[in-house]
């Protein structure tokens, strides 16, 4: 079991033919991932690495029974990428793309609330089911499959996780960054629900960062509903208020979003906090034994 | 990217918000040309820069005779302004808005911005107009209004009203705010908004509603489709350090510390900067160098990182993803003697090929210290500056 994709979960890549969308559709392959097709407008009818090229998502998902895509078209097409994909039914839309605008991500939230489809990122490394499924940019020799959930904010603190988790040998189910926007899919609540029902995940490590409320909502989830061990790093606390630190959702804005409040939320809801991300897997460990 | 107050001033304008009349002068014959032009015997001049609480900072003045505006405008270009929302440093004034004066009866707050919570753009207005809104949001925050608007039906007239009657306006003045707010939303979702504000929104003593401030910040992941106000951008507001890393694609914010930092993704780098700390260390830097690092890329982030000459260390500390580590030591050892580094470099690779990675640093006729971990790495970085903070 694991959560959102699995070996059989077929998936396509939106930007199919561009130089990202080859590149990690090759890395995808290598790694195992049933990866059926592709979508390039204007391209339908080729083949590329092997495989279908479609005009549409509708064409691609009639044609492969596709489930899952992985977006890696420029940003200012995300929104239109994303809507097309829920639109053709896509369950698990995983959009990797950084800097799309606030307020196409504001109205695309608004679209998807009823349409059944999960989105993952924008501005994230993508979720990978360790040793089934690979949909991101993340290196996939790091994961090992194993027991324990992962959910991130940020790309390279979520593979600080994943090694740990291997090298100690807990490893993985299923590896999620929900990505460093401001207004994303996916949240932290969202992952933990999928994570509660996974009978082979045992424990989940989250890793936040500064800026907005979600973990602060998340430790409030965990308190009331979630019975698995949690292990939890926020990052920034050195970070200076009003900075925008990389990601466009990492700002201490209005003296809120402190990485303080969010390791006394989470502390608070019993999660155990580390307050060093090279401690992520050992503290997981201990309580995992 | 932020507006000035006469660019924000000049939106608002064309979407018929009532704002008081003036222009903005760059040097001070233009200024005393402007209040010519205005007419009367005071006007008000206020420095342009891109912070608030510019009042309280001497850089807003009322002027009564055309000689004193040309020596206020005269005395202020060219010179810094520092505010509580500055650095110490301050920010350049490079021109002045000459403005009419206004009678004022009463001062509103009136803002929107995108709310993440919510994922809505929420409106905010107070009574508490002037003030800092954000001491107001922490002190008395039964004292401000907000609606969210949905993004399917956009501003509603309830909405306008709800916000019109809890600031206690009456007859005519529901109608202006109305207006006002109906231009803010058209403002903010046409032209890819993430903050505007009027602080304060005035009620002058004969009943109309003028914007006597006006600020605008626009999402920076958006100006590919607003090239018209990108026309307007001052970068003269902005850090030289942080614009020059923005050209060369990586992520910088200068700190105070002393411990320089080159780290791939914005989480990890943040990681890196609390780790100095928690080891006795202060870092000098936020820095993210971002995904498929390059030698080129890895030398600009040693310069910019060298540039701060407080930096009497740096620590590296990289997870090689798809990068390849054997790549990135190599980058790092041409860096480091292209930029002829001289004080102490700590790195920490992790990831593909770490062990070839490692090994390449260690052959190299480069003096580096190599780090375990990004603890390691840290109390390393810290003992290499013989352990001063």
């Amino acid at each position: 079991m694991s959560i959102l994709i699995n070996k059989d979960t077929r998936v396509i890549c939106q930007g199919f033919t561009g130089k990202q969308g080859s590149f990690h559709s090759e890395q995808a392959i290598a790694y195992g991932t049933k990866m059926v097709g592709g979508v390039t407008p204007g391209k339908g009818g080729q083949t590329h690495l092997e495989l279908p090229v479609f005009n549409t998502v509708a064409d691609a998902a009639r044609e492969t029974g596709a489930e899952a895509t992985m977006i890696y078209v420029p940003a200012p097409f995300c929104a239109d990428a994303i809507l097309e994909a829920a639109d053709a039914g896509i369950k698990v839309i995983v959009c990797i793309t950084e800097h799309i605008p606030v307020l196409d991500m504001l109205k695309v939230k608004a679209a998807l609330e009823n349409s059944g489809s999960y989105l993952i990122g924008p501005n994230c490394p993508g979720i990978i089911t360790s040793g089934e499924c690979k949909i991101g940019i993340m290196p996939g020799a790091i994961h090992q499959k194993g027991r324990v959930g992962i959910i991130s904010r940020s790309g390279t603190l979520t593979y600080e996780a994943v090694h740990q988790t291997t090298q100690n040998g807990l490893g993985q189910t299923t590896c999620i960054g929900i990505g460093g926007d401001p207004i994303q899919g996916m949240n932290f609540i969202d992952c933990l629900e999928l994570f509660e029902q996974d009978p082979e995940t045992e424990g989940v490590v989250m890793v936040g960062e500064i800026g907005g409320n979600a973990e602060e909502l998340a430790a409030e989830y965990i308190k009331n509903h979630f019975s698995k061990p949690v292990v939890s790093y926020i990052a920034g606390v050195t970070a200076p208020a009003g900075k925008r630190m990389g990601h466009a959702g990492a700002i201490i804005a209005g003296g809120k979003g402190t990485a303080d409040e969010k390791f006394a939320a989470l502390q608070n809801a019993g999660v155990a906090t580390v307050n060093s991300p090279s401690r992520l897997g050992q503290k997981m460990k201990e309580l995992l034994g | 990217m932020n507006l000035h107050e006469h660019q924000s001033k000049q939106l608002f304008r064309q979407f018929k918000i009532p704002v008081p009349d003036g222009d903005a002068a760059f040097d001070s014959e233009q200024a005393v040309a402007i209040a010519k032009q205005l007419g009367g015997d005071s006007w008000i001049i206020k420095a342009q820069v891109h912070a608030g609480g510019r009042g309280k900072a001497g850089g807003v003045k009322i002027v009564r005779s055309e000689s004193e505006l040309q020596q206020v405008a005269a005395d202020f270009l060219g010179k810094k302004l520092v505010t509580h929302q500055t650095d110490s440093e301050g920010l350049p004034i490079s021109r002045v808005l000459v403005e009419s004066l206004s009678d004022i009866d009463r001062e509103i707050y009136l803002g929107a911005l995108i709310d993440r919570s919510s994922r809505r753009i929420v409106f905010m207005a107070s009574t508490e107009g002037g003030m800092d809104i954000e001491e107001v949001a922490a002190t008395q925050p039964e004292k401000i209004l907000k609606v969210q608007i949905d993004p399917i039906v956009g501003l509603q007239g309830y909405q306008t009203r709800q916000i019109a009657f809890g600031l206690g306006l009456a007859g005519d003045q529901i109608k202006q705010l109305a207006m006002i707010m109906n231009s803010l939303y058209q403002i903010f979702t046409r032209h890819d908004v993430s903050l505007i504000e009027i602080n304060p929104l005035i009620v002058t003593q004969q009943g109309q509603l003028m914007a006597l401030d006006a600020k605008v910040g626009i999402d920076d992941n958006a100006l590919y489709r607003q090239k018209a106000l990108v026309e307007l951008r001052d970068k003269t507001q902005e850090d030289a350090r942080e614009l020059e890393a923005d050209e060369h694609g990586l992520n910088y914010v200068p700190l105070d510390g002393n411990i320089g930092c080159m780290v791939n993704g914005a989480g990890l780098a943040m990681a890196t900067m609390d780790e100095i700390k928690l080891q006795g260390g202060d870092p000098a830097n936020f820095l993210d160098v971002g995904g498929g690092t390059t030698a080129e890329k890895v030398a600009e982030a040693f310069k910019l990182i060298l540039s701060d000459d407080k930096v009497k260390a740096i620590l590296v500390n990289i997870f090689g993803g798809i990068v390849r580590c054997d790549l990135i030591a190599d980058g790092i050892i041409r860096a480091v003697k292209e930029v002829g580094v001289t004080i102490p470099v700590i790195v920490r690779l992790e990831g593909t090929n770490v062990d070839q990675g490692k090994a390449l640093l260690a052959q190299s006729d480069v003096d580096i210290i190599s780090a375990e971990d990004l603890e390691d790495g840290a109390k390393k970085a810290v003992a290499a500056i013989g352990g001063q903070s």
